[in-house]
């Protein structure tokens, strides 16, 4: 059992097999993607209730929960990459950790404007100190930002990949302490409405859009991710007999 | 009898180039071994990869029949560097500097006087290390070496910077080495005027 | 002759500590420009923004920590620098001591040389802020507690950074976002303990975080230092 997921891993994480797996497996990503996001606009923006406290104001959250949720999401794949990358002295797994890391500095970029974009009719400000999740996201943006300067501050790809490795594990350790440090420091914020004992607290007609919008955006993200990945693959193994293979045989 | 030193099928690359490939060689206590190429063939890569301070893309380094990844510090124990950049603080005094070095391996401080006499270092004792030449800076970490109870010596270009004297002078040490029953691989662009049947490798 | 054995840890973990405190002390200029530097930054928020005595009380904690946090920082570029260039680094390396416990001998004594130093002028400006003498007592247990933790982080950022050309800009974007924590817990805790709060939990939170920097950080930071020697 052990030995055939072993050897399934191997061969996905050789990069001709990726290269040509990832090629399969990016339309599906994204027609599946885009088409539940066209539901979630679709459904979020005319058919869901406006909310009786917000208004319409409230429709932000359909790019802005999917945005924050991606902006963590990102960083743990980072991590979890970069650990695999350590441990087992995989490359594939380091070209998933820097592929990833502009996708989640944008999804990060693109949660605090969106939350931002909301403050302004709900507090009246556009920027809210006093929040500790558009806080949060902030530092986030920060790590992503630290990240990849430190990428692009060292020459040689291989040691790239280990020293940045090593600060997105440090990073992974931390985030969890920045979160419930930020939460402790903030007292004005708005409880967790999604994931609440006892069930979500918000209607249905509004919770299955953003459910959709989140279910979109991860697969939009994973085949934004895929592609990234494969161009990364293509441009460290540009000397590889198999690349060579490759361009000659398409052009051929 | 195993070896002393083996290396299995290394290959490394520096950033795209691949400096060596399925690379390997064995070397016995009394034997020594010599790295030859111009620059930038990868001499002293090689050096650094076999004493640990690089990772190899593949292949195998062992000490005594262990993994040296695996047994890192009982090789680092039993080894001892000699590179370009000597590795002593400028600010310290020299014997502040060997002193240093016997916290953290194995140091035989009762040879202190002895090594410093044969070394023509008695008199600098209490300089700071960034008052001596760059021969005398040279000559301190030849110092550590022959303090540090090491068997295997792994020396970069140790000729450099040394007067004919201090050439002699290096040639004798390794030679004393080997006779004790020591390993010595070298990486040098000269010819290291050791009259010992010496193993070669010559980096394209 | 029998072959002394090699150092034991604790040793070569003193070995570092002493080595490095005795550069310091030869170049004492390292160890002071971070402390004049603290002084500096806490003296420009009164010129800046007006001698009022009620502001500065309030400001006085928050930048009392800013100021350690950047203080801190201008001194961690240092820390690996010299051993890497003069050689030392591939000896540190290449010595049958675990790294680890010689990432920690340097963080240390950087400590000792830095942070310490900073701790100790620290009630100075706080009665320069007029802040009132209990808060000064909770202000140095923080300091204490919240240096040591950003001396251990630092460490990671400087091995990180060390050797890179830019490196200096580069270790603050690296470590002042992980530092966020303990600036968050160090100032606010000083500023409850200013509002005669319950001071406890900060307290107890930076020993918790100082504990868990303690038990990874130097291995990070052996890690990191590996891969920048390479």
């Amino acid at each position: 059992m052990f030995r055939h997921m072993w050897i399934f891993l191997h061969k996905l994480a050789s990069p001709p097999h990726f290269y040509g797996l990832a090629a399969k497996m990016i339309p599906w990503f994204y027609v599946s993607g885009l088409l539940l996001i066209a539901y979630g606009t679709i459904a979020g923006l005319f058919y869901a209730p406006a909310d009786y406290q917000q208004g319409d104001a409230f429709r932000i959250i359909y790019v802005h929960v999917p945005a924050a949720y991606l902006s963590m999401m990102a960083y743990s794949i980072m991590a979890i990459s970069a650990g695999i990358g350590l441990i087992w002295r995989m490359k594939l797994a380091h070209a998933v950790a820097a592929a990833a890391a502009p996708l989640g500095a944008w999804f990060t970029f693109l949660a605090l404007a969106t939350g931002s974009i909301w403050g302004r009719p709900m507090w009246g400000t556009w920027w809210e100190w006093g929040d500790p999740r558009l806080t949060s996201e902030l530092i986030m943006l920060f790590l992503y930002f630290g990240y990849m300067s430190l990428r692009a501050a060292i020459d040689e790809t291989s040691k790239a990949d280990k020293a940045s490795a090593v600060l997105i594990l440090v990073g992974a350790v931390n985030v969890p302490i920045i979160h419930f440090s930020v939460e402790w420091w903030s007292s004005l914020h708005q409880g967790p409405t999604l994931v609440r004992e006892g069930g979500p607290a918000i209607e249905t007609a509004m919770l299955y859009p953003l459910l959709g919008m989140i279910l979109g955006f991860t697969l939009f993200f994973g085949a934004l991710l895929l592609a990234r990945v494969r161009a990364e693959v293509l441009h460290r193994e540009r000397r590889s007999r198999w690349v060579r293979n490759l361009i000659l045989g398409e052009s051929a | 009898m195993t070896e002393l030193l083996s290396a299995k099928n290394l290959t490394v690359f520096r950033g795209e180039r691949c400096l060596f490939h399925n690379l390997s060689f064995a070397l016995n206590a009394g034997e020594s071994l010599l790295i030859q190429g111009a620059n930038g063939s990868g001499k002293t890569t090689l050096l650094r990869a076999v004493a640990g301070l690089l990772d190899l893309e593949e292949g195998e380094i062992r000490w005594r029949g262990f993994s040296t990844l695996a047994h890192r510090q009982a090789f680092h124990g039993e080894m001892a560097w000699f590179a370009h950049s000597v590795g002593f603080k400028s600010d310290l005094t020299l014997l502040e500097n060997l002193r240093f070095e016997s916290g953290l391996r194995s140091t035989s401080m009762g040879r202190l006087s002895a090594v410093l006499d044969k070394l023509g270092l008695t008199s600098l004792t209490q300089l700071p290390f960034r008052a001596l030449s760059a021969g005398q800076q040279r000559r301190v970490g030849l110092a550590r070496m022959l303090l540090a109870n090491a068997q295997l010596w792994l020396m970069d270009e140790p000729l450099t910077n040394l007067d004919t004297a201090g050439q002699d002078l290096v040639v004798n040490l390794i030679t004393e080495h080997l006779q004790g029953g020591g390993a010595c691989m070298l990486a040098s662009h000269q010819a290291v005027g050791l009259n010992s049947d010496m193993q070669r490798i010559v980096l394209q | 002759m029998t072959e002394p054995a090699n150092p034991t840890l604790w040793q070569g973990f003193a070995a570092v500590v002493k080595r490095d405190l005795l550069l310091a002390y030869k170049r004492p200029g390292d160890m002071l420009n971070p402390l004049f530097f603290f002084a500096m930054v806490s003296t420009l928020f009164p010129l800046a923004i007006g001698p009022a005595g009620d502001q500065l009380k309030l400001l006085g904690p928050g930048v009392v920590w800013v100021a350690a946090l950047l203080s801190v920082l201008l001194s961690l570029n240092s820390m690996y620098l010299s051993d890497l260039e003069d050689g030392s680094l591939d000896q540190l390396i290449l010595s049958p001591q675990p790294l680890p416990l010689i990432a920690l001998g340097k963080t240390v004594a950087h400590w000792l040389v830095s942070g310490f130093p900073l701790v100790l002028v620290s009630p100075l400006i706080a009665i320069t802020y007029q802040m009132p003498t209990e808060t000064i007592g909770v202000m140095v247990v923080t300091l204490t507690l919240g240096t040591i933790s950003l001396s251990l982080l630092g460490s990671v950022g400087a091995a990180l950074t060390v050797g890179l050309s830019r490196g200096n800009a580069l270790l603050s974007l690296l470590v002042l976002p992980l530092a966020m924590p303990v600036l968050i817990f160090g100032a606010r805790t000083v500023a409850l303990a200013a509002a005669d709060d319950a001071v406890s939990a900060g307290v107890y939170f930076l020993a918790a975080y100082c504990m868990l920097a303690l038990s990874f950080a130097p291995f990070a930071a052996a890690a990191a230092l590996k891969i920048s020697n390479e």
